[in-house]
């Protein structure tokens, strides 16, 4: 040690660079991530575009022994699975976020640390209940009941005859997944509205509801946005808990109760024995659903920041 | 608001009920959501307690079709793949949020990284798995527990990254500038200033995002697949691990005896996970408390 000048690393100055340029090294890991992601999925996918073009994400056929790939029903799928619980997800995120932000502290605290324990749940845990508890139970009971109590059936597109797995049941899993998620977002962008505002609305008279909706919702329209989204980005991607229920055809969405796929759910299902040509169809299936997730991030990010509301994970 | 249309006027009556219905719609979607919670968890303690056992604990899991095997080799590589990927992951997401925190406050890269941060939490972890699978396991020739560990880092880093900025922006000023005052370095003062007084933030942060990805299934089945072995070759082999045992055991198996392992494999998976998850959030309940 003796013989090393005075400037080395253990001087203060250099130390003090050194562990700038490592710790900025790590944040700009992130980007690097973003980027090699998009860079090595593309990479690979490569041979899936050059062999079929974009006609790959409209074609409907999927047979490995002819070589015939084609994209549609994993995006049908994934759409499919992901509006309907968006549309069965929202309506209790918001109502849960309106009355939890407003509840005695007491109950309040249990049932949004109930909430948290939900969203904590192994999504493989959610799939194996979904399996050996829902299915049976939606083919014995729900479409039944569904498709000819309530009549529903008559519906086109809806579906008349189940076998409890399908669409209809990754949904529901689904919104029950994504349920705390937004509403945790959304409890934070309540609790962001001035209490000037809301208590500005109760003086002149309105009701709770009254107040929730005029006020509330469109101060933090944004921000609820932004949860919304949050929501929608983690329905796309969810693999295990559709894998096990949605019954893994490669087919286009019948109706609500056909089995069908998503692309997270192929990816997961395939990737196994995956070689060759088909194993480039997978890496592009996944570059779709990465410039998916991407796109609705990013909305909800901005959404989010806009309105200066965190994302409620914790 | 002064000249409300008279048609427009709602009766007090009607507003009231209203309110009264979307309260009680609000209670009922909260016990539904709770009570699902709850079935959930009661459906896995119901069905997993009686598989377990000393034996389940601590036998191997046995070849496809022989049954009454066990899963303590899916649990040591558990182990193994997520302390690895806690190895991997956490010091650069450290080391990142000080950067955030301490250099890049307010600073355009700095946004860029937070913003990029957040879009990388929403990732799909199949996505990563897949990109792990591009980056180490075609080049290294075949899943391994090690790639697996990788792609945990992955989804860990971004979220601990975050936490940490959090936890260190709240540390007081007054408590830089002190340091500073008294001659430390940036470097110094970040490490052994802020970073311990914001020690138990910083742990909880790393411990709730240990949680969360210790029941991770997708990005295992496409890095690490299953073995049967314990897990020894973790730098080069297949390792056996909890989440893909149950996935094995529910969908690929025609046997009730391993449907019941399956289930026993998910109560472990299930506890150590919610375990994890409850505990840290109590005690860093407390610790706020104290402060």
């Amino acid at each position: 040690m003796t013989n090393i000048p005075r400037k080395s690393i253990m001087d203060p100055a250099c130390g003090d660079r050194l562990f700038r340029i490592a710790a900025a090294g790590s944040a700009f890991l992130v980007l690097a991530l973003l980027a090699g992601l998009l860079l090595q999925l593309g990479v690979g996918s490569a041979p899936a575009w050059r062999e079929f073009g974009f006609g790959f994400l409209v074609g409907t056929g999927w047979d490995p022994v002819a070589n015939v790939y084609g994209a549609l029903p994993a995006i049908a799928g994934t759409l499919l699975t992901t509006a309907i619980a968006l549309i069965l997800a929202i309506p209790p995120a918001f109502v849960t976020a309106l009355w939890l932000v407003d509840a005695p502290p007491g109950i309040g605290e249990i049932m949004s640390q109930a909430l948290d324990l939900l969203a904590a749940i192994p999504s493989v845990i959610y799939g194996m209940w979904g399996l050996f508890v829902l299915v049976p139970l939606m083919q014995d009971h729900i479409q039944p009941f569904l498709s000819e109590t309530l009549g529903l059936g008559k519906i086109p597109f809806f579906g008349e005859y189940g076998n409890g797995f399908g669409f209809l049941t990754a949904s529901l899993i689904l919104a029950l997944m994504i349920l705390p998620y937004m509403s945790a977002v959304m409890r934070n962008v309540f609790r962001m509205t001035p209490s000037i505002l809301r208590e500005s609305a109760f003086g002149v008279g309105c009701t709770r509801w009254e107040t929730a909706k005029d006020i509330v919702m469109r101060y933090g329209i944004r921000g609820l946005l932004g949860g919304i989204f949050i929501g929608l980005g983690r329905a796309l991607g969810e693999t295990m808990a559709v894998l096990f229920v949605i019954g893994n055809v490669m087919e286009l969405p019948e109706n609500l109760y056909a089995s069908g796929t998503t692309i997270a759910s192929t990816l997961a299902n395939n990737f196994a024995e995956a070689n060759g040509i088909m194993r480039s169809v997978l890496f592009a299936l996944g570059l779709i659903l990465l410039l998916l997730s991407l796109g609705v991030q990013v909305l909800a990010q901005y959404y989010l920041a806009m309105t200066g509301a965190s994302r409620g994970e914790k | 608001m002064t000249a409300i249309a008279p048609e427009k006027r709602r009766g007090l009556f009607r507003r009231k009920l209203i309110d009264r219905v979307v309260g009680i719609l609000s209670i009922l979607a909260l016990l539904i959501a709770v009570a699902g919670m709850i079935w959930i968890i009661w459906v896995v303690l119901a069905r997993g307690a009686s598989v377990i056992s000393w034996t389940f604990l601590t036998e191997p899991s046995k070849p496809y079709g022989t049954l009454n095997g066990g899963i303590a080799n899916a649990l040591l590589g558990t182990v193994e793949i997520t302390l690895g990927a806690v190895l991997i992951g956490v010091p650069p997401a450290l080391l990142g949020g000080i950067y955030l925190a301490e250099f890049g406050k307010g600073t355009k890269s700095g946004n860029a990284i937070r913003f990029s941060a957040n879009v990388m939490m929403g990732m799909p972890s199949v996505v990563i798995g897949l990109f792990i699978y591009a980056i180490m396991v075609i080049p290294m020739g075949g899943p391994s527990g090690f790639a697996g560990s990788v792609a945990l880092a992955v989804l860990i880093f971004p979220v601990v990254l975050r936490t940490t900025e959090d936890m260190l922006l709240m540390v007081p000023d007054a408590l830089r500038e002190s340091a500073l005052a008294l001659g430390c370095s940036r470097a110094r003062t970040a490490v052994r200033i802020i970073c311990r007084s914001a020690r138990s933030g910083l742990v909880t942060g790393i411990m709730l995002a240990v949680a969360r990805v210790s029941g991770e299934t997708a990005p295992l089945l496409l890095t690490v697949m299953w073995s049967d072995a314990w897990p020894k070759n973790y730098f080069s082999q297949p390792t056996a691990n909890l989440p893909v045992l149950v996935t094995e055991y529910a969908t690929n198996s025609p046997f009730e005896e391993q449907h019941a392992a399956g289930w026993g494999a998910a109560l472990v998976v299930t506890l150590l996970v919610l375990l994890l998850n409850i505990s840290t959030r109590i005690i860093f309940k407390e610790k706020n408390h104290a402060r």
